[in-house]
């Protein structure tokens, strides 16, 4: 089957500014960037589900006219699950913004912590030293 | 044997009640269940020695080969009377050991138990997979009785190493269990037995066996952690640390010593260690000061020599320890509750602070005596009679082993005497006890003990059957040295052994006269190293491991992590491409002219939307290729995903608005312009390897797809025409009830995050009802307006017009929205559409009449949406067992009813009317948390500290993009 290069091309671009914005710090960027690679991904379903033929409702089409409807029923279900991963994330972004004044994705403290930790040559918080004691 | 497993099961769980009622009384009905096991096995004795022992076997999942299989042979048999019998007693000791209403009496005793349970089922497991739970599960409880005092960090921490160490054996015994079970074909511990396997699979199966055995029965190179466990009560000691548990490692070793002795691994892991073990023990205790640890090490002590005499492989070897196994349960279980006695009445266990304790309580200095007695090996106990078959087995076997046994055996009695000395003796300088005395229910149970360790002696021709028994299993093996057959007697006569006795007894007592400059001797000695410090150095190492690895692995940076991920997409399939042979060579610039239109928009909105500074503006341009997408959907024919991509997109584009009114316009602005680059280049990668991936797998696409039948399958089995909607709520209806799972997660937590208050209560229902309208410059609710709410909006954001329409169109929208649901099997259409177009009928009544217009829209909780549209989901999937059918499989029922004539109904039907409810629950859960709730914070000035913008209305932020 002969591919779509215009299919190709656009999910190729929305993938790459997905993730170009994903790799960032700003809650809303990176959102933007998910839904920007949702798009490019949906699109990568599209060119992967073959020709494009009629639409997939009998009565309307004959079956071997059709578009394949499996990819078609995939996609549909990741666009609602987008839609609820931005509402989430969207909701996760204004929690962050009520508490710190923005919505920067920090590094996680506690990993710092280790980090530093490793570079000191330390054990952990929760080892036991029990040679501190005398037995 | 099953029953009384779970007789013990039903204990520990009854336990906790029971001693809350009953307070430490219960000990005494709790210790039935350990006294019926030893009844049990007590009452088998005729059968078990004359071979017929009862067998069990409970087949469990017989494809698997899973079964709990039990028998009860005669070193089970010896066994399961020392654990049931040693835990009743234990058991009636608690009761007076416990202080009334000691507040953790309750778990300690259900632990007890069901310890004790485990422990019989370990003795009569007959299966090696088995086996190895039960010898686990002593693992688990011990742990957690060791640890009963766990406000002691002393006690946490001997717990904790008990675990790893014990453990780790086990972990090892796993392996070779698995390995033993492999090579056998059957994990039948007596199937395994009778026909050994042979090789190196077998001998390195043997080794980690032994690894296990040594672990849990504290031989060297592992005997730190029985020491340091005496931090648990005092009945757990006696119990765990001299009866039972440890007693597992024996048991392991006497189960495989007839079947694997002959493996010259076996011979040196079993002589070198526990001989090394027995030394060290001895060596050990008598430095020891307190009463407890000296009797500790002894315990380590008499292990090695307990391994050393089941494991040696010969029939007389053998003999003596069943011999010494009982008599060592007997009296080192007597001596450990004699020490809690002491404990308990004086309070302390130094022997350097005890004085004349034996003149103030003399039954108890009797019963510490005579076990003391046994354990040093004095005539006629059954301690000596032991020790004589152990130094007459090795007569004439192996002399250097002999040596060996009769010096631990000069420190065991050396020890024992100190004990004596130290715990019932007057000393000099220190006053003497005036202790009260203990009552019956603390000196009967050692009493017992001692009595059964002094009376077996001169009765050793009871034990000698069993006995013979178990070492008969041992004969075909090793020979029997002078190919007579001993017996186990109080008196052979004056002969060798007992010459070795005398010198053994006289060589102790020359040791315990001169006790004070041994102990200076030992004293002075330099402290090597010991195994306890290697298990500290390990653990250290593991952790400094573990915090390097995480370390080096968790940065904490989320960019980070994501572009990992992205890079091994970009190495692994993307690296695939490079050979991928051939390419699709036909390739065609657009099915349609559109297309390359349509995607021109696209691409340059998304580049745009990379550049963009203001959030908004992203936001929109990332719409305009949602929308671009939408157009592309509808040109390759897939008019379901336009629709739902058009809504979606739409209420997208609407919740972001919503939840960006609050935020700062523009981004923050990073200076790091190299990371930029970065970034854009990993993004170019990814593009580049996504596009390869478009190519590749459009051009593989050359063989008949599988879902060439679905439409015919979609008719015929699923009744409806559109073939997208059927593959959602039949084909594959788990992916959609999985997905709306998914949704309603991400509902709640979308609440959770914005209606938490700082005060910690999530409280999104009563947000919604009990508001007060009574705000400056809005009105009260009323009927008869365009909106009813409207009033409750500043004058300044209404917008007749928009209230007009919204009157005018609203309930022509949630039709719609019903009839996208109802027709949607057959044309375009479905609860994920329908959904979405009543999500966002009511997202304008919002917007137009602000919260609460929609709350007079909504009059219920998103919660409630939300749980019964999954549950009409998921009902409806199990509505299909209860008529016989597969979970979620359509069934198409033909009705004809007075109106609507012909109505072919479709169960699917109500599988995606739960779809439609739930999303519309998501919606207003999204709207009540970002729209309502998020107004409700802007009108009380609930502001975070950095914040450098005011609060807008969704209706002027909705002018900021407009322009």
């Amino acid at each position: 089957m002969s591919p779509n290069l215009t299919l190709v091309l656009v999910s190729g671009v929305l993938v790459a500014t997905g993730v170009a914005l994903l790799l960032e710090r700003t809650l809303t960027r990176v959102l933007v960037g998910i839904v920007l690679l949702g798009n490019g991904i949906n699109v990568l379903f599209l060119v992967a589900g073959g020709r494009p033929g009629g639409a997939p409702i009998l009565g309307v089409t004959r079956a071997e006219d059709m578009s394949d409807p499996l990819p078609q029923a995939m996609v549909l279900t990741a666009i609602v699950i987008t839609l609820g991963m931005v509402a989430f994330i969207l909701a996760l972004a204004y929690r962050s913004w009520q508490l710190d004044g923005h919505d920067e994705v920090q590094d996680d403290v506690e990993d710092r912590r280790i980090v530093r930790r490793a570079e000191l040559d330390e054990t952990s918080a929760s080892y036991d030293d029990d040679a501190r004691e005398a037995p | 044997m099953l029953a009384l497993l779970i007789v013990h099961a039903v204990a520990a769980v009854l336990a906790v009640p029971l001693v809350r009622l009953l307070d430490r009384r219960a000990f005494a009905l709790l210790a039935l269940a350990p006294a019926a096991t030893a009844v049990w096995a007590a009452t088998r004795t005729g059968a078990v020695l004359d071979g017929r022992g009862p067998v069990e076997v409970v087949p469990w999942v017989p494809s698997l080969g899973a079964e709990l299989a039990f028998r009860l042979d005669v070193l089970s048999w010896v066994l399961t009377l020392l654990v049931g019998g040693v835990g009743a007693l234990v058991l009636l000791y608690c009761g007076s050991y416990f202080h009334r209403r000691d507040p953790g009496s309750a778990r300690f005793a259900a632990v007890l138990v069901a310890f004790t349970g485990a422990m019989t089922g370990l003795v009569l497991a007959d299966d090696l997979v088995q086996l190895y739970v039960f010898w686990e599960l002593t693992t688990v409880f011990s742990y957690l009785l060791i640890g009963y005092d766990s406000a002691r960090r002393t006690a946490r921490r001997a717990a904790i190493q008990a675990l790893v160490v014990t453990t780790f054996g086990g972990l090892a015994m796993l392996v070779g269990i698995v390995v033993l079970g492999q090579s056998a074909g059957t994990y039948r511990t007596s199937e395994v037995l009778a026909d050994f396997p042979a090789g190196t699979g077998a001998t390195v199966a043997v080794v980690l066996l032994l690894v296990g055995a040594v672990s849990k029965s504290a031989l060297v190179p592992f005997h730190f952690w029985l020491p340091a466990a005496m931090a648990a009560p005092t009945p757990v000691s006696a119990y765990l640390h001299a009866a039972a548990m440890v007693k597992a490692g024996v048991y392991l070793v006497a189960r495989f010593a007839p079947a694997a002795a002959d493996l010259p691994a076996w011979q040196v892991v079993v002589l070198a260690l526990g001989l090394a073990t027995m030394l060290v023990g001895g060596y050990r205790s008598l430095r020891q000061h307190d009463l407890k640890l000296l009797l500790a090490h002894g315990t380590v002590s008499q292990l090695g020599f307990l391994v050393v005499l089941v494991g040696a492989g010969s029939r007389a070897a053998a003999l003596a320890g069943i011999a010494l196994l009982v008599a060592h349960a007997t009296f080192k279980a007597a001596l450990f509750l004699v020490v809690g006695v002491v404990d308990h009445q004086t309070g302390t266990r130094d022997l350097r602070e005890l004085s004349g304790l034996g003149r103030r309580v003399p039954l108890l200095a009797v019963a510490g005596t005579v076990a003391a007695a046994s354990m040093a090996g004095v005539p006629v106990t059954l301690g000596f009679v032991a020790k004589e078959a152990a130094y007459e087995a090795f007569l004439h076997d192996r002399p250097w082993v002999l040596a060996v046994l009769v010096a631990g055996s000069v420190l065991t009695a050396a020890y024992s005497a100190r004990f004596v000395w130290g715990a019932f003796c007057r000393k000099p300088g220190v006053p003497d006890s005036t202790a009260p005395r203990p009552g019956a229910g603390l000196l009967a149970p050692p009493l017992v003990l001692a009595a059964a360790t002094l009376l077996l002696g001169p009765l050793a021709r009871s034990l000698d059957r069993p006995a013979a028994l178990v070492a008969g299993q041992n004969a075909g093996l090793a020979t029997d040295p002078g190919g007579e057959l001993t017996h186990l007697a109080p008196w052979h006569g004056f002969s060798t052994v007992l010459l070795l006795t005398a010198v053994t007894l006289g060589l102790a007592a020359a040791l315990f006269l001169l006790r004070a400059p041994v102990e200076r001797a030992q004293a002075r000695l330099p402290r090597v190293p010991g195994a306890d410090e290697g298990y500290r150095r390990t653990v250290r190492a593991v952790d400094r491991v573990a915090v390097e690895v995480t370390g080096a692995t968790q940065r904490g940076s989320l960019p980070v992590y994501l572009a990992s991920i992205l890079l091994v997409v970009v190495l692994v399939p993307g690296g695939a491409l490079l050979w991928t042979r051939p390419w699709p060579a036909d390739v065609v610039l657009a099915d349609h002219p559109a297309q390359v239109l349509v995607g021109a928009v696209v691409v340059a909105a998304a580049l745009l939307a990379v550049r963009a500074r203001r959030r908004l503006r992203a936001v929109v341009l990332a719409g305009v290729t949602g929308y671009g997408v939408t157009l592309l959907f509808v040109l390759h024919a897939g008019p379901d995903l336009a629709l739902t991509q058009a809504l979606a997109e739409t209420l997208t584009l609407v919740v972001f608005v919503l939840a960006l009114r609050r935020l700062p316009p523009h981004f923050s602005r990073r200076p790091a312009l190299s990371r930029r680059w970065v970034r854009i280049a990993i993004g170019v990668v990814v593009g580049l390897c996504t596009s390869g991936f478009a190519l590749v797998a459009s051009g593989a696409r050359v063989a008949v797809p599988t879902s060439v039948d679905l439409p015919q399958w979609a008719y015929d089995y699923g009744g409806g025409r559109n073939v997208v909607n059927v593959t959602l709520v039949d084909v594959r209806a788990w992916d959609t009830m999985g997905e709306i799972s998914v949704l309603l997660v991400a509902a709640t937590g979308v609440a959770s995050l914005v209606f938490r208050r700082r005060t910690g209560s999530i409280d999104r229902a009563v947000a919604a009802h009990h508001e007060p309208l009574t705000a400056a410059g809005r009105g009260p609710v009323r009927r008869g307006r365009w909106l009813p709410a409207e009033s409750t909006v500043s004058p300044e954001r209404r917008s007749v017009v928009f209230e007009v329409v919204t009157r005018l169109t609203f309930h022509a929208i949630v039709v719609l929205s019903l009839y996208l649901v109802f027709s949607g099997h057959n044309q375009p259409g479905g609860g994920f559409a329908g959904g979405l177009v009543a999500g966002l009928a009511l997202l304008v009544r919002y917007l137009a009449g602000g919260r609460h217009e929609f709350n007079t829209a909504v009059p219920v909780s998103a919660g409630w949406l939300l749980g019964s549209g999954l549950f009409l989901s998921a009902g409806t999937g199990l509505a299909g067992i209860l008529i016989g059918q597969d979970v979620l499989q359509t069934a198409i029922v033909h009705l004809d009813l007075p109106v609507l004539g012909h109505v072919k109904l479709v169960t699917s039907l109500f599988f995606d009317i739960g779809v439609y409810l739930l999303v519309v629950g998501l919606v207003v859960d999204i709207v009540r948390s970002l729209g309502a709730e998020v107004d409700r914070q802007v009108e009380e000035g609930d502001e975070p500290e950095e914040a450098d913008e005011g609060p807008a209305g969704p209706t002027t932020e909705l002018q900021e993009v407009s322009r």
